[in-house]
């Protein structure tokens, strides 16, 4: 059953196993888990990203494809759903139309993409996505008529998707991890801080919104599993091991690349979509930036290329970086002299200073990333039993 | 194109004619270009306007092809594809801008002479720092990447973020204004007795810009095309191996070009800041976007192909925000799209891709 549905692609390594689980019930029972605004959105924001990442990585990790255009799809999604739900009202239709109206142009544009990529060497694709991606980010923010410009655009998804949408009158009880663990160490009772940690979650159709995204995001997750485990998978990896050779055993190699470009833009489509629906609010700045594309880069290589799971390690990782690694930091230099270069340098606004440096490391140091890693220590400890199994009964 | 057929359509019969154009068309296909946009931006507006774009045009080409010309060097000498180069334009930009502010008193003074007191230690130090800086990372950065394009996309990426991010803790996070030294501002006005062009005012600071970027061209060609320096870099393209086979250390070479390459991506970055006269740490950003399309166009590790694509964005830049400002960059993106189709090794290739 598990090997169905994991595609027989175990994470391999107890550790990452845990951290997976950890992550999956987080994301699983988050509303209910964490209080507050602000991680209600960012466990959103791990879900969309997921399959961002994921999406990205298909390419990247896989098949050895750069594309800086991933953001754009995001893009197409997000604006997609905006503007059909700002033309046609904010029923289900709206959407459904936003959605195939953004599916289309995205498929027809990496097809273009993927096409374009064939007649020239592979590095051209990074250079070509770069400049396209740059001129529809321009042209997004020009076309202010239809796309609001800078300000970007208000959502207005279906009522049953927002706020004020209650399915069940009474509350659901919730329990906050992070109080519960503060408590037991500051109060010393576990009772009390147990107490302490209830608190009520009034359903509403955010949560709704928020199940959407998890449920697509754990399929997608498991589609792209199936997918790189599959004889397509198989030829993915053999054009990135070896294009030349994979072309000789008679794969129509162009072909290959160009369904993963396809493959990998769709999704990023559909997650473009959860994000419009689930943040009620899309711009340039949070959709369609060069800086976005960075980071989702910087979440891949993270988390471990040519790895799935290093999406959702290295999304989840960076994320609570992104949130918390600034308050971290504010804590940190709270108590140096403001002006000096160590505040200037720890500051809670330098935290991509910080990022960055860790990213550049981790291509030298971890090239396969946190995933990449955990399975390498793994497989080195199997060995040592292994060995010590089978020298064992020479000794004796 | 039709426009171009017709002209020399009716000047000779049409049968050898339109060999010799499709030979033109294919042996020199940068000067048939340039020629093409000229013409069909000159039937879309009226002369005067037509010249005062093409020169702000052939200033923004100048600028552009000081900051590309590094990294198509580079990419075609020792096949490293630099996305940090961005930031060494900001860099430079944000080196000069100080020197600039700094010596703000002779900036200010009417007289050339003394303005050229601020503006040579500005270039120079932007020079200075951004190759300095090159050499850095070099050794640091890209020197362990060699010949995995991969990792060199990803690792330059990252060290962009952390140049950027520096320039932020030097220079704050906000926009600095860049004071023009007072003997560039203004215009000249051409005189009236021209025929058709009579009275258009020409920015100065454009037209030192053409200069400029033709003096750097013309100084890069003889260095590539006369010097024994030369001749090495452009054996490297040819064959990386077959230098080293005669016992040249072209990892040195390597680094010499990608210093001069880092230096003169912020001198343009300078220049780009006094011509703008306000300057964000991710002006490199944008101003990469242009580079790579100007790398791309005139083939990589070709000079000649990479001063011809930077005067072809400059133009279609000019142009097409001109008569449409909303499409300028989906223009210049298109430009590059449209080559690609038609050559897809680029205008001037030199490198086999």
């Amino acid at each position: 059953m598990l090997n169905r549905i994991l595609s027989g692609d175990y994470p391999r390594s107890r550790a990452l196993s845990v951290l997976l689980v950890v992550i999956g019930v987080c994301l699983a029972l988050g509303p209910f888990l964490f209080p507050g605004v602000r991680a209600f959105s960012m466990l959103g924001m791990i879900c969309v990203f997921i399959i961002v990442v994921a999406s990205y990585d298909l390419m990247l990790g896989y098949t050895h494809i750069v594309s800086f255009a991933h953001t754009m799809f995001f893009g197409i999604g997000a604006y997609g759903v905006a503007i059909s739900t700002d033309a046609f009202g904010s029923g289900f239709g709206a959407v459904f139309i936003g959605i195939g109206g953004a599916v289309f142009a995205s498929v027809l544009l990496s097809l273009l993409l993927g096409l374009l990529s064939l007649r020239v060497k592979a590095i051209f694709f990074a250079l070509v996505t770069l400049a396209v991606a740059f001129a529809f980010l321009s042209l997004v923010t020009q076309l202010y008529n239809l796309t609001g410009g800078e300000d970007g655009l208000a959502v207005r998804g279906p009522r049953e998707l927002g706020p004020a949408f209650r399915p069940f009158d009474s509350k659901v009880p919730g329990f906050s991890v992070i109080d519960f663990v503060v408590g037991v160490f500051t109060q010393g009772s576990i009772g009390q801080a147990f107490q302490d940690a209830m608190f009520e979650v009034r359903v509403n159709g955010r949560h709704l919104m928020y199940y959407i995204t998890f449920v697509t995001s754990v399929l997608v997750f498991l589609f792209l599993l199936r997918m790189v485990n599959s004889p397509f998978g198989r030829v993915l990896q053999a054009i990135r091991e070896n294009e030349f050779r994979a072309q000789a055993l008679g794969y129509r190699t162009v072909f290959y690349r160009t369904a993963a470009v396809i493959v990998s833009a769709v999704l990023a489509t559909v997650a473009g979509v959860l994000f419009a629906l689930i943040n009620r609010y899309v711009n340039p700045e949070n959709t369609l930036n060069f800086e976005l594309m960075v980071f989702i880069l910087l979440m891949c290589v993270i988390g471990g290329m040519g790895t799935l799971y290093g999406a959702v390690v290295g999304t989840a990782v960076f994320l609570l970086a992104q949130n918390y690694l600034q308050d971290f930091l504010g804590l940190l230099v709270q108590n140096a002299e403001p002006g000096s270069l160590f505040a200037e340098l720890a500051g809670p606004d330098r935290w991509l200073l910080w990022f960055g440096l860790l990213f550049v490391l981790s291509v030298y140091f971890f090239p396969s990333g946190i995933v990449g890693q955990l399975r390498l220590w793994a497989a080195r400890r199997r060995e040592r039993k292994v060995e010590q199994a089978s020298s064992a009964p020479v000794e004796s | 194109m039709s426009a171009h057929d017709e002209m020399i359509g009716q000047a000779t019969p049409p049968q050898g004619v339109l060999a010799r154009f499709a030979a033109f068309r294919e042996n020199k296909p940068h000067i048939f270009l340039l020629l093409l946009m000229m013409a069909v931006a000159l039937l879309m507006m009226d002369p005067r306007t037509w010249v005062l774009l093409t020169i702000s045009g052939l200033a923004m080409g100048a600028m552009v092809f000081l900051m590309a010309s590094g990294m198509t060097l580079t990419f075609g000498l020792m096949n490293v594809l630099n996305l940090a180069h961005g930031a060494f334009i900001s860099l430079g930009a944000f080196a000069g801008a100080s020197v600039l502010v700094w010596l703000s008193s002779q900036a200010s003074e009417p007289s050339l002479l003394i303005n050229l007191a601020a503006i040579l230690p500005a270039l120079g130090f932007a020079l200075v720092v951004a190759g300095l800086l090159g050499l850095v990372f070099e050794r640091l950065v890209i020197k362990p990447v060699y010949g995995d394009h991969l990792k060199q996309i990803l690792v330059t990426v990252g060290g962009s973020i952390i140049i950027m991010e520096l320039i932020h803790v030097v220079w704050g996070p906000n926009e600095i204004p860049v004071p023009r030294p007072e003997a560039l501002t203004g215009a000249f006005l051409l005189p009236e007795s021209l025929p058709v062009i009579g009275g258009v005012a020409l920015e100065k600071y454009r037209l030192i810009a053409v200069v400029l970027g033709l003096a750097i061209y013309g100084l890069m060609t003889w260095i590539i095309e006369r010097t024994r320096v030369g001749i090495l870099i452009r054996a490297g393209v040819e064959s990386r191996e077959m230098v080293e086979v005669q016992g040249y250390r072209i990892r040195l070479l390597f680094l010499g070009v990608f210093v001069a390459g880092s230096a003169l991506a912020g001198m343009g970055g300078a220049m780009w800041a006094m011509y703008r006269e306000i300057i964000t740490a991710h002006m490199g950003d944008e101003l990469m976007i242009s580079v790579i399309v100007v790398i791309i166009l005139g083939g990589l590790g070709s000079i000649k192909g990479c001063f011809y694509g930077a005067v072809l964005v400059g133009l279609i830049n000019l142009y097409v925000g001109y008569l449409e400002p909303r499409l300028a960059a989906v223009a210049t993106v298109g430009l590059m799209v449209g080559v690609l189709m038609w050559r897809p090794q680029g205008l001037i290739p030199v490198i086999k891709v």
